[in-house]
């Protein structure tokens, strides 16, 4: 059972966007792994996406601001390694966020988000950030990046 | 200095000097796409030698992750003297990363059983992103290797060159049999025959040939390296040494 207070620090979480893509907070992209309280201190375990993530820092960043905002200042930030963090910790609905904003969802296999068609190339292993890739639709021609499975 | 801190200083700094290395091609890539993957690829070997720094900074408790990487000099430095090799040519690049990631995926595999947890956690973690290395690296060893006669001649002569700093890999000293004993570290000699199958099979589907196994260059347990290394840690700790008190 969560604490009231508990509850609180958890819905500030998914107030705070994911600094590369702010249509999803850093709780629906899987980052925070636990909220608890001991030794009157709330300790937030946060695990990173990809080792080298430099948003990571960022988020952590925007953490602190919004629970100072809301008068939490007995908190701590904890990074954990393991379990490594994995895109099946997303929610369906977070996904379809993902694909609303143009990035094809971590799914095996990748579909167009603009026009949903199965027929497309990969462009490059590597987007602008580690998670994603870069594809293209070759019915709508349209190039697009995808959420990499890990 | 403690044997365990020496151990993961050894692991760190390979994937930090490569980093190092591979952020250099930042803006100079032979394509867009290149550009980006050899940059993503370097933030990644950042992070993991950021965490393994930072895990390395507790057990020593009065030094900082960034203490480390940028105050101490080329002697201290424990990296494969492959991870300090020139860039060179595309090609070159591509040689030097393929031997390296099909090395590492190994040995992370293998510390991902440590009994240490926060090695194992570190290992479990960097295994994903290594896949990915390995995965680009070796698609262009094919690409490279079974392309055009000039590509296929230049990549060649990378992996003729570069090979000499692969006896490294697999190297075993007192620490490291004293690290295994407890289960905490790694048996580099006995990676070295699944290394051969990957390599081997890669090559050949790739129509090179695999260079002979001849003299290998060795040292950099002991903080031996080219003169290379002192170039990197130069512009690499240019500005915290200069400024010493300078935040971000
Ligand atoms: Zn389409």
């Amino acid at each position: 059972m969560r604490s009231g207070k508990i509850e609180k620090i958890w819905n500030i979480l998914g107030s705070v966007p994911d600094p590369e893509i702010p249509v999803i907070s850093v709780v629906e992209l899987g980052v925070i792994r636990n909220v608890e309280y001991i030794e009157n201190e709330y300790i937030i375990s946060v695990t990173p996406t990809y080792s080298g993530c430099p948003a990571v820092k960022t988020f952590q960043d925007d953490i602190k601001t919004q629970l100072k905002k809301n008068d939490i200042d007995n908190f701590k930030i904890d990074i954990v390694y393991k379990p490594a963090w994995t895109t099946d910790w997303m929610t369906k609905e977070t996904k379809q966020k993902l694909k609303k904003y143009g990035i094809a969802p971590p799914e095996k296999i990748i579909e167009c988000p603009q026009c949903n068609s199965k027929k497309i190339e990969l462009i490059s292993e590597f987007g602008a950030t580690a998670c994603k890739s870069m594809h293209k639709c070759t019915e709508c021609l349209e190039p697009f990046e995808h959420f990499k499975c890990i | 200095m403690q044997d365990l801190e020496k151990y993961i200083l050894r692991i760190a700094d390979s994937s930090l000097i490569l980093s190092h290395r591979l952020s250099e091609w930042c803006s100079k890539g032979p394509s867009l796409e290149e550009d980006i993957a050899l940059s993503n690829i370097s933030l990644d070997l950042l992070g993991q030698a950021n965490s393994l720094l930072e895990y390395c900074g507790k057990i020593n408790g009065t030094k900082t992750a960034d203490d480390l990487a940028f105050k101490r000099g080329e002697r201290e430095f424990f990296n494969f003297q492959i991870c300090e090799q020139e860039n060179g040519h595309f090609g070159d690049t591509i040689a030097r990363q393929f031997l390296f990631d099909s090395f590492t995926l190994l040995f992370f595999k293998k510390l991902s059983e440590s009994k240490d947890e926060i090695l194992s956690a570190i290992a479990l973690k960097s295994i994903k992103e290594i896949n990915y290395h390995l995965r680009h690296s070796s698609n262009w060893v094919l690409r490279l290797g079974d392309g055009t006669a000039t590509s296929k001649e230049k990549i060649q002569n990378s992996f003729n060159k570069i090979w000499k700093y692969t006896g490294e890999f697999f190297e075993m000293d007192q620490l490291d049999l004293k690290m295994l004993d407890l289960k905490i570290g790694v048996n580099n000699n006995q990676l070295k025959k699944e290394w051969d199958i990957i390599v081997n099979d890669t090559l050949k589907k790739a129509k090179l040939n695999r260079p002979e196994d001849g003299f290998m260059m060795t040292g950099s347990k002991n903080g031996i390296h080219t003169e290379l290394l002192g170039k990197i840690l130069s512009e690499m700790q240019y500005i915290p040494r200069a400024y010493p008190d300078a935040k971000w």
